[in-house]
């Protein structure tokens, strides 16, 4: 009888004890599996196959975001197996994480700064991306000078009246510091100045700032008086209203054409050697039928 | 024989009783030890947490400066200005607007639910308000900003996204924390002061809030200090209806920037000297925090004390 009872309390916290290493080896072992599978995936880009698996991870830009998601959906029906990952969480981030070798590829919707250049990654321009300027449809400015734009974002100009709107304050909407549309928006309408070095923001200090490109479309289709500037091939029309820059309309072909005069590339970068699927996936989006993608929205570059 | 036959087995029950004990004692230890460890748990996050941000933060205190960063107006991380000065205000000023809301409109609810409301309106009024808990804080800043924003924008103008904006969200996120902890310290006054009151001649409103709301005032302040915690710490809600500007906001109708909103909105882009300004935000808020928790409990430890 003593020797049940003890045996079957021995048994019940050996059965504990293997138990919680039980979890500890699974643990690991889900660790070391998704590391085992990396391997694989490394280990048959050297094998000749036509249908790529595997995977490739992409980070960077919340403005390429929607590009890549079309690019790498169209990829997949060629290659099924291929699990492509992408996360939209900045351009800074993107290049960042594609120098650190965080991701395979890292996406910018900007030129890349002097500092990051240094690094020595590999650009690939898949696509070039007008910048909108967009007010509420409610507003009657259809169309703004180069020099209005920047008098409006510096503060300059404050009042919609003194550009033939209403007797309204303007409400500029930015984006957060480090945002490549930002940057790229600064860069282009000259919205920016060197002081010892340093490049500063002219953006008028009292401005709202939307975290994202969907956050400035829903300012501005909310406020009368506001204006923005986003992606062109997020801006949605039944929301908002683009102005025209100079008289010229922020168009695919006008953009091309080089007379709509706010533009900016969408990089990927890559560092070191790419892996056999993020080699194939760049081809692609060069080949005709990624830039077919990419002229849905987009100014493809070839 | 029989006498050495019972001493034996009297033995060796004892032996086994014994054993029995050792192993009870060993199964004992095992428990208060995984326990032990459970509740270290929790030490060991914060003791991890508060290492990893100061250790991020706490240098560039060093390169930029205690004044600059703390003191400092402007906020252009890549231009290399980090005041958050507006920050930590906004931070402040939506905290105390959202808790002067909240606390006024909890209390008297919970003054309501516990003392005045009949049962059926209470079925009625308690669930919602719980229920009001349970809403995600993203929820709250979608409302806000499809509701709240454009109501101010219509009567008061200037785009909508203000202090405002972000006090009345708070305000209303912060109510079920204040009422359930309010209302549970209101039904815990022992009768007998009602009672005495009331045989005093005095009336229902009176004994409430001449007896019952002073008895209760300890229970009353963990809820509101609980809520002001809450309301300080949002970030998803405030981010999407205060417009994020940082600027130090002149008028409630202005836009502004908190603590908790500058860090979310700019940790992804951040690199650098930016992030670790970011962290610095993060370890001011720490401070901030723990500076208001001490100064709030020892101010009400010492209104115990006076009771």
């Amino acid at each position: 009888m003593k020797n049940i009872s003890k045996s079957n309390s021995k048994f019940k916290l050996l059965a504990a004890l293997l138990v919680v290493v039980l979890l500890g080896v699974f643990l690991l072992a889900a660790c070391e599996n998704t590391d085992a599978n990396e391997e694989t995936a490394q280990g048959d880009t050297t094998g000749e196959t036509t249908s790529l698996s595997g995977k490739i991870m992409i980070v960077g830009s919340t403005s390429v975001q929607p590009l890549a998601e079309k690019l790498a959906d169209e990829f997949n029906k060629e290659h099924p197996d291929l699990r492509i990952d992408i996360q939209g969480v900045g351009s800074t981030a993107g290049v960042k994480a594609a120098n650190d070798g965080t991701c395979d590829i890292g996406t910018a919707s900007r030129a890349l700064k002097s500092e990051e250049e240094s690094w020595g990654l590999t650009e690939n321009i898949i696509a070039l991306d007008g910048i909108a300027v967009v007010v509420n449809p409610a507003n009657k400015v259809q169309d703004l000078q180069n020099e209005d734009v920047l008098k409006i974002f510096t503060g300059e100009i404050n009042n919609w009246k003194d550009l033939g709107g209403e007797d309204k304050e303007i409400i500029v909407v930015s984006r957060e510091a480090g945002s490549g549309t930002r940057g790229a928006f600064e860069e282009l309408m000259k919205l920016e100045k060197k002081v010892e070095g340093k490049t500063v923001s002219l953006v008028v200090d009292n401005a709202l700032i939307a975290e994202g490109n969907g956050a400035v479309l829903a300012n501005v289709a909310g406020k009368e008086s506001s204006i923005g500037y986003m992606s062109l091939g997020m801006v949605d029309e039944s929301k908002v209203k683009k102005v025209k820059i100079n008289g010229v309309e922020a168009t695919v072909q006008n953009i091309k054409s080089q007379s709509y005069p706010i533009a900016r590339p969408f990089l990927m970068l890559t560092k070191d050697e790419p892996t056999q699927e993020t080699q194939a996936f760049l081809e692609f989006i060069l080949s005709n039928g990624g830039q077919k993608v990419v002229a849905e929205d987009y100014i493809p570059v070839n | 024989m029989n006498k050495a036959c019972n001493s034996i087995s009297a033995n060796i029950s004892y032996g086994t009783q014994q054993k029995k004990y050792r192993l009870r004692n060993l199964k004992e230890h095992i428990a208060e030890g995984l326990l032990l460890l459970c509740a270290f748990l929790a030490v060991i996050s914060l003791l991890i947490i508060a290492t990893y941000i100061f250790y991020s933060g706490v240098p560039i205190f060093g390169k930029v400066g205690f004044k600059e960063i703390v003191f400092g107006m402007v906020w252009k991380p890549l231009e290399g200005s980090f005041g958050i000065f507006p920050m930590i205000a906004a931070s402040l000023l939506a905290t105390l607007g959202s808790v002067a809301f909240g606390a006024t409109v909890g209390l008297m609810t919970a003054v309501f639910l516990a003392e005045l409301s009949p049962l059926w309106l209470s079925k009625i009024v308690r669930p919602a308000i719980e229920l009001l808990a349970g809403i995600p804080s993203v929820v709250y800043g979608f409302f806000g900003l499809i509701v709240i924003v454009p109501l101010i924008d219509k009567y008061c103008g200037g785009g909508g996204n203000s202090l405002l904006a972000a006090i009345m969200i708070l305000g209303i996120m912060i109510l079920p924390t204040i009422v359930s902890i309010s209302e549970t310290s209101l039904r815990a006054v022992p009768v007998e002061y009602k009672e005495g009151s009331l045989a005093l001649g005095a009336s229902q409103l009176q004994t409430i809030f001449k007896v019952t709301i002073p008895a209760a005032k300890s229970g009353i302040a963990a809820g509101i200090i609980l809520g002001m915690g809450r309301a300080i710490g949002e970030t998803m809600a405030v981010i999407l209806v205060i417009g994020n500007t940082p600027q130090l906001p002149g008028s409630l109708l202005d836009r502004a920037r908190t603590l908790t909103s500058n860090i979310a909105i700019e940790m992804s882009y951040a690199q650098g000297l930016h992030q670790e300004a970011l962290f610095a935000t993060g370890v001011v808020l720490f401070v901030f925090i723990m500076i208001l928790n001490i100064v709030l409990t020892t101010i009400f430890r010492k209104a115990g004390e006076e009771k």
